[in-house]
């Protein structure tokens, strides 16, 4: 159909200009003179623009559920609500990497136009590391992962997209989470050209500062819809699991956020230069490799469907390309500025960003080591293991406990030198009221040890130290403050759900009671229902709390025609205390129904903390500096 | 010149990363376990389907020469496919066939049987699937030949196909 | 150098405490069923999972901690018939010490680069 014909010769077309624009920017670069090409930024716009046609051209392929086109019939069905099938463009292999494209051109576009203070070669080179970049995936599209191959003859109905992701937090998921993967790019990008043209300078990182800001703030908003997901649809209660596809959002964001506070430093001087570049190399790499490791198939698990090995190699081949390049240029062209040699006093607000960064790249490899080291075991001696959540644990909260405690002193320090005071009697305070709130919430908890005792008392202990400089007028940094108060109650409230959840897991028929910690679950009736794309068996629960209050709970089963699966939706009631999670299971065979009953405290206050870290991220964007 | 040794060793080393990643594209497959890392069966306890009495594993292996342990359900859909081979193995006479019914309804297993025929020479009763993890099984189909020292020849995950067919043929001969 | 000595008391006393925390065989079920990977579905533990390959291990489970398994010897009887894979704790032997010894390495040797770069005298 039409949408279609225009969705594959706009991307055909895009990739003719995003060549072109490489003679004609060399040709601008070499002008001596301060103004760049007007046709430059033109052809970038009409670069973005065509991807931007492909990308609604497929859009609307989908919203018509033409299946002459293979990505729509692999994915979609006539019988799909509006709204899943427009999400359904990007929620497959060829249409997130559309997307992808529609990000990177998007981000050069605006690049560009952002940019026009800044050095014109630099601007140049920007663009032309970035367009290797977009050509390279416009080659990936087209040759490997085309959304607009053609089917004859045009059948009929479509094979449907999984019933898990036809939900509204992994529609806008996928949209949020590239733009800051994705995004990064163009830190990639402006930093190789910085150091080519040896512009790893204070205005540079004034400059830069924005993108990374961008970058880091769609980034974490992206990981939390995530976790959110995770957590109201699969039906398991959980909302992290260590899983591959999880590690690989996560350890951008490490890098990314290390890269936040070291460009802080290079604001204000020329300290760290190295290490930046490098912070903003890995980020973009990290987010590649992750796009390799979840799409090429080499993570595995017994049931998976066959991968096109092609498509893998490409993006091996692409990646390592992109790293070969990059070491070249940092090689090249970075020369450290050895008749300096600053030194950075040990107790410093440098230091503490040093020792900030010394921890996260920690919990970077640990994430990183763990999720390809049996890749590697395989390979070298065809053993087969599995790195799951008690590896990461073991490894990462001995060291959280000593980040948490240096995150409450480091902020704080001055700039350059700060003098070792005599410890602050508030801090005292604060230090032994954290260790009686501790003692008593762990001896209340079932995680009785002594980590956990020290864990949270550190995660009490940072909190109460950032709610006290929130309040404190001394300094002005506003979204810092805004921030660490977040992480440090997401850390809270990550643990204190972790010590006091609880659940209860049993079989009941219709009809049946049970009694969990003071909580009456009656198992009132089923419900039978259909609905467009799939019937469903409601179970009605009526739960009496602590409390008294009653509550209904109605989990689902749902049972979907195209293709055949049977999902479970959790019912969750949400509370800003609580929530009370519900479950349900056939038995087989059985008119019994498995329940899982979950009790989880503190829940909402993970995903509200994410958002207070964001919001303090988003204050930094109106903030011309950092402390003036 | 110390900065040049520092791009070369890191660039071999991320040329060995990348011939590691590219060996790890190309060897992965469906997990089948290549060394079956038990190699003989272990005791188990099971019901006998028809007699609901309690068999020890020693009286069913005796007097063959090999064993075909095969796992199968009445609601298991690729069991019906491979079910005409397995009618044709236990014509074989050094073969004693032994199932498992897993996870089934005793009277739609039945059903199955009298409907398709009992290739078994004796069917054993898994009704929570169990025994299966004691026989250290995925799920079903699934297909084990063993032989008369109850060492494990060969596991087949999946229904059988004319290959594996061709394969448990090769190895009684 | 006091930081140092509180750092490894901290990670002392988590591997021992490890050993005493699980009293409750129903808390232990669940430990164990968290650190099993269900071998047919994509990275659930069994803990998490309805299949029947989950649910059939939930029972074997319970029967061999009633038949006075401890946890090692569910795991080895689980590794003896389906592999090292099946556990989501990776061990600590030959094919894995560095596995668990690359991140502390890498930990310390930035903090020597780190520690390069300060200035402690006052």
């Amino acid at each position: 159909m039409l949408a279609n014909q225009i969705g594959q010769y706009s991307l055909i077309l895009g990739l003719f200009f995003s060549i072109l624009i490489i003679p004609v920017s060399i040709k601008n670069f070499n002008k001596n003179d301060q103004i760049i090409d007007s046709r430059i930024i033109s052809i970038s716009f009409l670069q973005f623009f065509l991807v931007l046609v492909s990308f609604c051209g497929l859009i609307l392929s989908f919203i018509n559920s033409d299946f002459s086109n293979q990505t729509v019939y692999n994915n979609s069905h006539t019988t799909k609500p509006l709204f899943y099938k427009i999400s359904g463009t990007w929620g497959n292999h060829e249409g997130s990497l559309l997307l992808w494209l529609l990000v990177l051109t998007l981000f050069i576009f605006l690049f560009l136009i952002k940019s026009s203070k800044q050095p014109k070669k630099y601007r140049i080179l920007t663009l032309i590391f970035q367009q290797i970049i977009i050509i390279g995936f416009f080659l990936f599209i087209l040759i490997t992962s085309n959304p607009f191959n053609y089917l004859f003859p045009v059948p009929n109905e479509g094979l449907g997209l999984n019933p898990i992701l036809q939900d509204p937090a992994l529609a806008i998921h996928p949209p949020i989470l590239y733009l800051g993967y994705v995004g990064s790019s163009i830190i990639l990008s402006s930093s190789l050209a910085a150091t080519v043209q040896k512009y790893i300078s204070k205005d540079w990182a004034k400059h830069i500062k924005i993108w990374i800001l961008v970058s880091w703030i769609f980034l974490t908003l992206g990981i939390m819809l995530g976790s959110i997901w995770a957590y109201y649809e699969l039906g398991w209660g959980g909302f992290w699991f260590w899983d591959p596809v999880e590690n690989v959002s996560l350890m951008p964001w490490l890098c990314l956020t290390a890269l936040l506070h070291c460009i802080l430093v290079l604001e204000k001087k020329l300290l760290l230069t190295s290490w930046v570049i490098i912070l903003s190399i890995a980020t973009f790499t990290l987010s590649m490799s992750g796009t390799f490791l979840v799409r090429s198939g080499i993570l595995n698990s017994i049931h998976t469907f066959a991968n096109d090995p092609g498509r893998g190699i490409f993006i091996l081949v692409f990646l390592f390309i992109l790293i070969f390049i990059s070491l070249v240029i940092f090689f090249s062209f970075h020369k450290k500025n050895h008749s300096k040699n600053i030194k950075i006093y040990w107790l410093s607000k440098e230091s503490s960003i040093l020792i900030n960064n010394w921890f996260m790249m920690y919990f970077l490899s640990v994430i990183l080591i763990g999720t390809v080291y049996p890749i590697f075991l395989e390979v070298l001696s065809s053993e087969k293991i599995s790195v799951g959540p008690p590896f990461y644990n073991k490894l990462i909260i001995p060291f959280l406990i000593i980040f948490l405690i240096f995150m409450s002193v480091g902020p704080n320090l001055n700039w350059i030198k700060s003098e070792f005071k005599k410890i602050d009697n508030k801090n005292i305070i604060i230090f032994i009221i954290s260790l009686v709130i501790s003692f008593l919430i762990i001896i209340q908890s079932d995680s009785k040890s002594l980590i956990n005792t020290i864990l949270i008392s550190s995660a009490f202990y940072l909190f109460f130290v950032t709610v006290k400089d929130f309040f404190s007028k001394k300094y002005k940094n506003y979204s810092q403050k805004i921030s660490h108060l977040g992480f440090s109650l997401l850390i809270l409230s990550i643990l204190l759900n972790n010590f006091f959840s609880s659940e209860i897991i049993t079989n009941l028929k219709v009809g049946e009671k049970f009694s969990f910690q003071e909580n009456h679950i009656t198992f009132e009736s089923i419900e039978n229902k259909e609905s467009k794309n799939y019937k469903s068996i409601i179970g009605h629960f009526r739960i009496e709390d602590k409390k008294g209050s009653l509550i209904k709970l109605k989990p689902e089963l749902r049972i979907y025609d195209y293709p055949f699966t049977i999902t479970s939706e959790a019912d969750i009631k949400t509370t800003i205390y609580s929530d009370k999670f519900l479950v349900m299971n056939l038995v087989k065979g059985n008119e019994y129904f498995n329940i899982r009953y979950q009790l989880k405290p503190f829940m909402i206050w993970i995903w509200i903390s994410t958002l207070i870290i964001v919001i303090g991220g988003i204050f930094s964007l109106f903030n011309k500096t950092y402390e003036k | 010149m110390k900065n040049k040794i520092f791009l070369i060793s890191l660039l071999l080393f991320f040329s060995f990363c990348f011939v590691v990643l590219f060996k790890g594209l190309n060897n992965s497959n469906v997990y089948v376990p290549k060394k079956t890392t038990e190699k003989t069966l272990v005791n188990f306890v099971a019901k006998d389907f028809f007699t609901e009495k309690e068999i020890y594993f020693d009286e069913i292996f005796i007097d063959s020469e090999f064993y075909i342990l095969n796992i199968w359900s009445s609601w298991c859909l690729p069991c019906r496919k491979e079910h005409p081979k397995l009618m044709q193995l236990s014509k074989n006479k050094s073969l004693k066939l032994i199932g498992l019914n897993y996870r089934d309804n005793k009277k739609n297993a039945k059903k199955f049987i009298n409907k398709f025929g009992n290739p078994y020479s004796s069917i054993l009763s898994d009704r929570d699937g169990t025994i299966a993890i004691e026989w250290g099984a995925y799920g079903v189909p699934e297909t084990t030949i063993i032989d008369r020292n109850k060492k494990i020849l060969k596991k087949f995950i999946g229904p059988l196909d004319d290959k594996s067919i061709k394969e448990i043929n090769l190895i009684i001969k | 150098m006091k930081l140092l000595r509180i750092f490894l008391f901290i990670i002392i006393v988590f591997n021992t405490s490890q050993a005493f925390s699980d009293e409750n065989s129903d808390k232990l079920k669940n430990k164990i069923s968290k650190n099993i990977r269900c071998l047919i579905c994509q990275g659930q533990s069994i803990y998490d999972s309805q299949s029947d390959f989950a649910i059939s291990m939930k029972l074997v489970i319970e029967k061999k901690l009633n038949q006075g398994f401890s946890e090692n010897e569910i795991y080895e009887f689980l590794k003896n018939k389906y592999g090292q894979w099946i556990i989501y704790d990776p061990e600590f032997n030959k094919k894995t010490f560095i596995l668990w010894i690359l991140p502390i390495l890498l930990f310390l040797l930035g903090g020597a680069i780190i520690y390069r770069k300060l200035n402690v005298q006052k």
